[in-house]
């Protein structure tokens, strides 16, 4: 196998090929040859686009790759942009996408026509979680306060401002209206900032913002966290505000609130890439993983580190993609 | 003074030698950036960010943030000599800036804009050094039906700005509102108008319109009267600077009105663009002389000029202390903080005295540096309308291309800038208005989710409009800008009547 792969470095040398690249890759299986795009199927300042950002400099930083990583924001059409561009680019190693929940709302809100089994899949990176807001200066100092104050009024009274229609936001959304039996009315805003400010500003009742988008609010008192969106607590027990830290919010589940979502983020490539290419990707996500600025990041944003690559991670995609298109169907938020 | 003490250790920051010199190299990149269309402040810095995470965060953004006023300084540069906005908030400047220059007053035209540029950073700058939790705080008041309000007001002191007949502005202004609303609805999470083509989905980029439609159909034009440039006599000496100085002190209300515009734009968050745009329609209302707008009134430039780049600096002063991006540059900065391991929020003032005071005195440093940097290329850059306009036309095409394939890295923007020349040139041969065009362009898509959201809260009751005294009060001052011109339009019918009566006795 060695030797093939040699041959075929000489036929490619050959062919114009740098003697360096000679060198670095008759001594591994594949390397980038090329500047690789990392695309972001969201706009700039976002969870996704961060992530992908922060990426970027500690891959550059710690020399984890001989190329450099360019992160391109494809965010039309709530990401389709970017996801149908490397369903296109088949065969194309140069190329990697960081998803959010997006991979499976587009194609169901919009029917775009995508799917992630189009795309190799490369290995998760971490789970986003969610958690219940609101404002510091609310009456409501628990989850099952909240529902039960919504219970008790009219449908519509309480407002809770999200990011995007029909996706993960208004998810969580139509799980709380569930458990309320009552309706809320859902404002969508484009960016997760401007929801944790709105509801600052009082403009809402809650938001189920990712722990990074409201970190600073909640640390400046500003806001209350009521509960978290996932089966256990939150593992970070380092205090945030003076008297809590992530790992003191309880779960929406203990207040009696059947709702639980994390969204994915993980990494995918176009189809066709040969099983070498895909190992080159996973072993530089190992690497990122044990570095000291990937715990920080991790913990800052109080992410859910659990790391899957293989057939493990997309059979979790599977089943997060039934679970999505059950949500979603009872929700009405399939196009027809 | 605490501020004033802050401030003072934060030059002791910014005056380091290494960080005088990341100023330096921010600038002139930002100035780079600023003259090829498309790149963009946002892109700039959001290609420059990974390289500065080895950097210490404060010399980190001190360079990144003089990226940003380079940006701000390079964006007026193409759209007086050429026509073409390098910036969304330039276009404004295009609409005095160009026949300026086409009647060999570019040096005159470039030294106004970069000097109101300056002077809109520095009252934003002051406004952050000492009202900064005040302003702060004021910011939190905004929902989404404060927000509509501030659109309107943008729109309504714009209408009647066009010396073009009404109909003909009204036709301009719905086919930019058609055009904004191609691609994702943010409120229904449905596509609209793509018609079942992929290349619609992102809708169509106000900076590929403002390219094609300005850029491309200036050439088109220029093409057809006969290739050449009409700014050729530009007169090319620093005497020029000094002389246009001399007659900006009489614009002291222009600059004083675009300053408020812009710092109230920037701190909303409004932004920038609409910023120019109100800044340069209040000030075509408050002349004596409306008429000399748009053929060359030094005002016109310094009006936009202004307000842009005061609501650009005071743009950063909600992401710091909210974590609310006030313009798409100020997004990337944003994403850069949070790697270098700041979290922005009320408290970075507090935790992070360093960083932010550093950060606020480079505004200081960097405009101050920065005004001097473009002011002695003036002479060069009204130079380069003497080189031959079928050498220049094709680099010009060519930048604009480069422009329009960077903001989306793809090449079907490309065409669609070429798509949006033509239709530029038959715009300037069938004499509608490109101005209302553009404006619904840009502001279109957020004067809608404002609308829409407000509508979702008030459960579609209008009432919500004049709910507080906030927004009730934007909404008066918008509908009275919005009728100020019919009421002239009927005095003038009254006073026309009453001589025709007395003519008639």
């Amino acid at each position: 196998m060695r030797i093939k792969t040699f041959a075929l470095n000489r036929l490619l040398a050959a062919l114009g090929m740098t003697a360096a690249f000679l060198g670095s890759s008759s001594a591994m299986a594949w390397e980038p040859s090329k500047p690789v795009e990392f695309v972001v199927p969201a706009g700039t300042g976002g969870g996704a686009d961060q992530m992908a950002r922060f990426l970027q400099g500690v891959i550059a930083k710690h020399k984890l790759m001989n190329q450099p990583l360019v992160v391109v924001n494809k965010s039309g059409g709530a990401g389709a942009e970017g996801f149908l561009e490397i369903k296109g680019a088949k065969g194309e190693a140069h190329k990697i996408i960081i998803t959010l929940s997006n991979l499976f709302t587009t194609p169901l809100a919009t029917a775009v026509p995508f799917n992630w089994r189009d795309l190799t899949p490369v290995s998760m990176l971490a789970l986003d979680e969610f958690v219940l807001w609101v404002n510091a200066d609310s009456p409501y100092k628990t989850a099952k306060e909240y529902v039960d104050a919504i219970k008790a009024g009219p449908d519509n009274k309480f407002k809770m401002a999200g990011t995007g229609s029909k996706q993960e936001d208004q998810i969580i959304t139509v799980m709380l209206q569930k458990a309320a039996g009552k309706k809320i009315t859902f404002i969508p805003f484009k960016g997760g900032g401007d929801v944790a400010v709105q509801l600052v500003g009082k403009h809402v009742d809650s938001t189920v913002n990712n722990p990074i988008e409201a970190e600073a609010h909640w640390r400046g008192g500003k806001l209350r966290a009521l509960c978290v969106m996932d089966a256990k607590p939150l593992p970070y027990k380092k205090k945030v505000t003076a008297q809590q830290a992530w790992s003191d919010i309880p779960t929406c589940q203990s207040a009696g609130i059947d709702a639980e979502y994390v969204m994915l983020r993980g990494i995918f490539m176009p189809p066709g890439v040969s099983p070498e290419q895909v190992d080159f990707y996973v072993n530089l996500f190992k690497k990122v993983r044990e570095l000291p600025e990937w715990k920080e990041f991790m913990e800052k944003g109080a992410f859910n580190q659990t790391f899957m690559t293989g057939k493990d991670y997309a059979d979790w995609v599977a089943r997060n993609e039934a679970l999505h298109v059950r949500l979603m169907k009872e929700a009405g938020f399939i196009a027809k | 003074m605490d501020e004033i003490n802050s401030l003072m250790q934060g030059f002791g920051v910014a005056l380091t030698l290494p960080n005088l010199g990341f100023m330096m190299v921010g600038l002139l990149l930002g100035i780079l950036i600023g003259v090829l269309p498309g790149l963009g402040g946002a892109n700039g810095v959001a290609i420059l960010l990974p390289l500065t995470f080895s950097m210490n965060p404060t010399s980190a953004i001190i360079m990144l943030s003089c990226i940003y006023w380079g940006a701000l300084f390079g964006g007026a540069i193409t759209s007086i000599l050429f026509n073409i906005p390098g910036e969304p908030w330039s276009v404004a400047t295009t609409f005095d800036g160009y026949p300026m220059a086409q009647q060999g007053r570019a040096a005159e035209a470039l030294t106004a804009a970069f000097t109101s540029s300056f002077v809109g950073a520095l009252f934003a700058v002051l406004a952050i050094t000492f009202l900064a939790p005040l302003l702060a705080k004021f910011a939190l008041e905004f929902g989404p039906p404060e927000f509509f309000a501030v659109q309107m007001l943008t729109f309504c002191s714009f209408v009647g700005m066009s010396k073009e007949p009404p109909m003909k502005t009204l036709a301009a202004m719905m086919l930019g509102f058609a055009l904004a609303a191609v691609g994702m609805d943010t409120v229904t999470g449905q596509l609209r108008m793509t018609f079942g083509f992929t290349e619609m989905l992102k809708g169509f980029d106000f900076l590929i319109a403002v390219i094609g439609l300005f850029g491309i159909g200036e050439i088109l034009t220029t093409m057809e009267e006969g290739l050449a440039f009409k700014g050729k006599s530009a007169r090319i000496n620093f005497r020029i600077v000094w002389q246009t100085w001399g007659q900006l002190f009489q614009y002291w209300r222009t600059f004083i009105r675009s300053v408020l515009i812009g710092c109230w734009m920037g701190i909303t968050p409004g932004g920038a663009t609409p910023a120019s745009f109100m800044g340069y329609g209040m000030a075509r209302r408050a002349a004596k002389d409306k008429d000399s707008f748009g053929k060359g009134n030094v005002e016109g430039v310094v009006a936009p000029e202004t307000a842009a780049h005061a609501a650009g600096t005071a743009a950063l002063l909600p992401m710091l202390t909210l974590g609310i991006p006030g313009s798409p540059t100020a997004a990337v900065l944003l994403g850069g903080l949070l790697i270098w391991g700041l979290q922005p929020g009320p408290l970075l003032f507090v935790e992070q005295k360093d960083f932010v005071w550093g950060l606020i005195a480079s505004m200081y440093l960097g405009n101050i540096v920065g005004l001097f940097v473009v002011l002695t290329t003036v002479p060069w850059w009204a130079a380069i309308l003497r080189i031959p306009f079928p050498v220049i036309a094709p680099v010009i095409i060519f930048i604009c291309a480069v422009g329009a394939y960077t903001v989306h890295s793809s090449i079907t923007d490309v065409v669609m800038m070429l798509v949006f020349g033509v239709l530029g040139y038959l715009f300037k041969k069938l004499r509608y208005p490109l101005a209302p065009l553009v404006l619904a362009l840009v502001l279109g898509d957020m004067a809608e989710s404002s609308f829409r959201q407000s509508m979702l809260m008030s459960q579609g009751n209008v009432n919500i409009f004049y709910a507080n005294w906030l927004v009730g009060g934007l909404m008066a001052v918008a509908i009275f800008l919005l009728f100020l011109p019919a009421w002239g339009a009927l005095k003038d019918l009254l006073r026309k009547r009453e001589t025709n009566a007395h003519l008639h006795q």
